[in-house]
C-alpha cells in the first residue's frame, strides 16, 4: 500500500448550474471531493451525474455552465492554496494552472489536437506556451514524450498529423501532450470509452504505469465500473451532481454502502460469471432535470427509502471503519 | 445441441469491398469484410457475434436482413410458413414477405429514429412496408407493442426528443416487434446505454424472446452483455470466425488466443483481479491486406512459422466447439489466477505465457 498522501485538490460545496430558457438546470449541487497526492481517485456515474462539469470546472472549462457556490482549492508547488474558483476562466492565472499544473484528457482525441499541424508541431506548441525549454532541446523532449507513451516510432510519430493514427495511438499523442509540460494532476474524461477492449486496457496499464512514475494525482471520470476497478485506488460515486459514496476502490467493491452503488453494481451484466434468471434493475428513471428531489437526490428509487426522512432530510456524510464515507441516511449520523 | 433445422443458417457468406485512395480515388485492391463465415441459429435462441471494430461483424448483420448484397454465399431462413429459402437468391420482390420476419434493433436510439416523426409513425413504419394495412389496425398494433416494451400507449403522439435513452431503445425495440418477426438482428443494441438502463434493457430483451420464441443475432463487443444474453457464441476477426462455441465453453474454455485475448483485456469490477497486460503494438484489426496466413499471426503470442503462411480453416475441437487455428492451445480462462493481483502491476508484461 502507498501511504496516504496529502490533499492536492479539495472541492467544496461546488455548485454548478445551467441557465437554460426553461429555467435554471443545478448539474453539480454542493459537491465534496477531494483529490490526494499520487493517487488516483476514479470518479463513476452515469450519464447525467454530473461527472464531467464537474471536472471540467476544476480548470474553468465549465461554460456555459456558471458555478454558483462552493470551492475549488489547489495546493501548488510551493504548498499555497489557490482559489480556482475565483479565478477568470479567461484570465492568466488560470492559463498558468492549465497544463503545467492541471491538464486534462478528453474521450475524443480531437479535442486536443487541431487537424493542420503535425502531432510533434502541437505538442512543441503546448510546451512553448508555458516556457518549458527551446529549439533542439524542446524537439528531442516531443520525442522523448511521445516514446514514454509506447510509441513505437515517435520520431516518425512527431511527424505525423492527427489522422493517420489509430484511435488507440492517438490516445497516447493525446497522453504525450498532456503529460508534457509535467503536471500534476492529470483529469481523465472517459479517454478509453471510444476504444475496443484491448486497446482500452493498454491505455489504462500506460495511464498507469506514467502516474506511478510520474508521481501524479489522477482524476479519472467513467462510467465504467470495471475500468474504474483497474485503474483506481479511490472511487467516489455519483448521482445526481452529488457524490453519494466514497471508497478505498478495494472496500468499493467488495462492501458498497450507499444503495445507488450496491444497485449499479448488481445491474452490470458481467464477462467473469453467469447470472442465472434476469438483472436486477433500478426502478424508475432519472428524475426531470428541473424538479430536482428534496432530501437525499437519490430517495425516488431507492428500495430502502425510509419516508419523512430521505424525502426531507439531505444526509450528512457518515465515515465508517473500512475506510469508507457515505451520504446515507441508513448508516446513521446526526438524523438517525 | 444443433438443432436439425436452424432458423437461420448461414453458410460461406462473403463480402468484399473495394480498398480506394489516392488523388484519383483508384481502386488499390479487395478488403474482405466478411470472409466466409458460417453459422446457423436454433429457433428460440440467442447467437452473439463479437469482435473488436472493423472485425465485420455489423456487415455480416447487414448482410443478413439484407440491406446489402453478399458478394456469395446462402442466408436459408426457415420457419412455420416459409419452410427454407435463400434469402441471397431472392429478388427484392420476392423478399419483401420475409422482411417482416427478420427485423433489425440499432445501437444509437439519437440517430436511428426520425426525429420528425412520431412514434406511431416509427413504430407502425414496418407494418405499412411489408403490406397494407389499415390505419386503424396500425394503431392497435403500435399501441400493443409499446405495451410489451414497457411504455404506455400515450406516447403515440409524441417525438422521439421527449424521450430518455432507455425509452428511445424501447421504441426502436416496438418497431422491430411490429411484424412480428421470428429473427431479430440488434447490433449493439445495448452499448450507447448506461449500466442501469442497459439492465432493463437485456432483460427486456430476454422476457420478449421468451413470450414470443423469438430468435436473436446479437451482435456486441461487449463481452459482458454477450455472456449475460447469448447461448452459442461466434468470434469474429478480420472477417472471419476464428471461434465459436456454445457459451459455457467459450467463456469457461476459450480455444483461440484472440478470444482468450478478448476476455483477458475485458474490464471487469474487481480491484484485484486486472485485466492480463496486453502486448502494446500497432494492432489493425480491419481486414487484413494479405491473402495467406492467419489474420491474427501479427498479434499472435503464440504464433509459429507456419502461421504466416497458412490460413487456419475453422475445425471443431469438441463437442459443439470451433477454432480456426494451427495448435490445439491450452489458454487461460477468464476466471484462472493468470489474471494478476494490483501489487505486480509492473511486472506482469509476460503473464500470459
Amino acid at each position: 500500500m502507498r501511504p496516504e498522501g496529502n490533499t492536492i485538490l479539495e472541492v467544496q460545496d461546488l455548485t454548478i448550474r445551467f441557465h437554460m430558457r426553461q429555467g435554471p438546470v443545478t448539474a453539480v449541487d454542493g459537491l465534496e471531493l477531494s483529490l490526494e497526492e499520487g493517487r488516483v481517485l476514479g470518479v463513476v456515474g452515469e450519464s447525467g451525474c454530473g461527472k464531467s462539469v464537474m471536472s471540467r470546472a476544476l480548470i474553468r472549462i465549465e461554460a456555459p455552465g456558471t458555478i454558483e457556490k462552493g470551492s475549488v482549492r489547489y495546493i501548488d508547488r510551493d504548498g499555497c492554496e489557490v482559489a480556482i474558483e475565483k479565478l477568470d476562466p479567461a484570465g492568466r492565472a488560470i492559463r498558468r494552472i492549465r497544463w503545467k499544473e492541471i491538464a486534462m484528457i478528453f474521450q475524443e482525441p480531437m479535442t486536443s489536437f487541431g487537424p493542420q499541424h503535425s502531432i510533434g508541431a502541437q505538442i512543441s506548441e503546448a510546451m512553448e506556451l508555458h516556457g518549458i525549454l527551446r529549439g533542439r532541446d524542446r524537439q528531442q523532449a516531443v520525442v522523448a514524450a511521445l516514446e514514454s507513451v509506447g510509441m513505437p516510432r515517435p520520431t516518425e510519430t512527431a511527424e505525423q498529423y492527427p489522422y493517420q493514427l489509430s484511435g488507440g495511438m492517438r490516445q497516447r499523442a493525446m497522453i504525450a501532450m498532456a503529460l508534457s509540460c509535467g503536471p500534476r494532476i492529470l483529469i481523465a474524461d472517459e479517454p478509453t470509452t471510444a476504444l475496443d477492449v484491448s486497446t482500452e486496457s493498454q491505455i489504462l496499464d500506460l495511464l498507469r504505469e506514467r502516474q506511478m512514475a510520474l508521481g501524479m494525482s489522477v482524476l479519472y471520470i467513467s462510467h465504467n465500473l470495471g475500468v474504474v476497478a483497474h485503474i483506481a485506488d479511490d472511487v467516489a460515486v455519483m448521482y445526481l451532481g452529488r457524490v453519494v459514496e466514497r471508497s478505498p476502490v478495494r472496500v468499493l467493491f467488495a462492501a458498497a454502502k450507499h444503495p445507488y452503488t450496491l444497485a449499479l453494481l448488481r445491474s452490470l451484466a458481467r464477462v467473469d460469471r453467469d447470472i442465472p434468471g434476469r438483472l436486477e434493475v433500478l426502478s424508475g428513471g432519472l428524475p426531470d432535470p428541473f424538479l430536482r428531489p428534496a432530501g437525499c437526490v437519490f430517495h425516488q428509487r431507492c428500495p430502502e427509502c425510509i419516508r419523512g426522512l430521505c424525502d426531507r432530510v439531505v444526509p450528512r456524510w457518515v465515515r465508517l471503519d473500512d475506510g469508507s464515507a457515505v451520504a446515507c441516511h441508513l448508516y446513521g449520523g446526526d438524523h438517525a | 445441441m444443433p438443432d436439425p433445422q436452424p432458423l437461420l443458417e448461414v453458410t460461406d457468406l462473403a463480402k468484399s469491398y473495394a480498398l480506394r485512395g489516392g488523388f484519383f480515388d483508384r481502386t488499390k485492391g479487395n478488403v474482405q469484410a466478411v470472409d466466409h463465415v458460417s453459422f446457423s441459429i436454433p429457433r428460440g435462441q440467442t447467437f452473439g457475434l463479437v469482435g473488436e471494430s472493423g472485425s465485420g461483424k455489423t456487415t455480416t448483420g447487414r448482410l443478413i436482413v439484407r440491406v446489402i448484397e453478399p458478394d456469395t454465399g446462402q442466408i436459408v431462413f426457415r420457419d412455420e410458413e416459409s419452410g427454407g429459402v435463400d434469402l441471397v437468391k431472392l429478388s427484392s420482390r420476392q423478399i419483401r414477405p420475409l422482411r417482416k420476419k427478420i427485423q433489425m434493433i440499432f445501437q444509437d436510439p439519437y440517430s436511428s429514429l426520425d426525429p420528425r416523426m412520431t412514434v406511431l409513425r416509427i413504430v407502425g413504419e414496418p407494418l405499412r412496408a411489408t403490406g397494407s394495412i389499415s390505419r386503424r389496425a396500425t394503431r392497435d398494433r403500435v399501441a400493443e407493442v409499446l405495451e410489451m416494451v414497457g411504455l404506455s400507449e400515450e406516447y403515440m403522439n409524441r417525438y422521439p426528443h421527449a424521450f430518455s435513452g432507455g425509452q428511445r431503445q424501447r421504441i426502436g425495440i416496438a418497431r422491430a416487434l411490429a411484424t412480428q418477426p421470428s429473427l431479430i438482428v440488434a447490433d449493439e443494441a445495448v452499448s450507447a446505454l448506461d449500466v442501469s438502463v442497459q439492465a432493463q434493457i437485456l432483460n427486456l430483451l430476454r422476457d420478449l424472446q421468451e413470450r414470443f420464441r423469438l430468435t436473436y443475432l446479437f451482435i456486441a463487443h461487449d463481452l459482458g452483455v454477450v455472456r449475460y444474453l447469448c447461448d452459442r457464441v461466434a468470434v469474429m476477426y478480420s472477417g472471419r470466425l476464428v471461434e465459436i462455441a456454445d457459451k459455457p465453453a467459450l467463456y469457461g474454455n476459450p480455444k483461440h488466443p484472440y478470444t482468450e485475448s478478448l476476455l483477458a483485456a475485458a474490464p471487469r469490477p474487481e480491484p484485484d483481479k486486472l485485466p492480463i497486460k496486453q502486448p502494446s503494438m500497432e494492432s489493425p484489426s480491419g481486414p487484413h491486406p494479405f491473402g495467406g496466413g492467419c489474420a491474427y499471426f501479427p498479434r499472435c503470442p503464440y504464433r509459429r512459422d507456419v502461421c504466416s503462411r497458412e490460413a487456419p480453416q475453422l475445425r471443431e475441437v469438441a463437442g459443439g466447439q470451433s477454432v480456426a487455428c494451427h495448435f490445439d492451445l491450452t489458454l487461460a480462462n477468464a476466471n484462472s489466477p493468470a489474471i494478476c493481483g494490483r501489487e505486480n502491476l509492473q511486472s506482469n508484461g509476460s503473464a500470459v505465457h
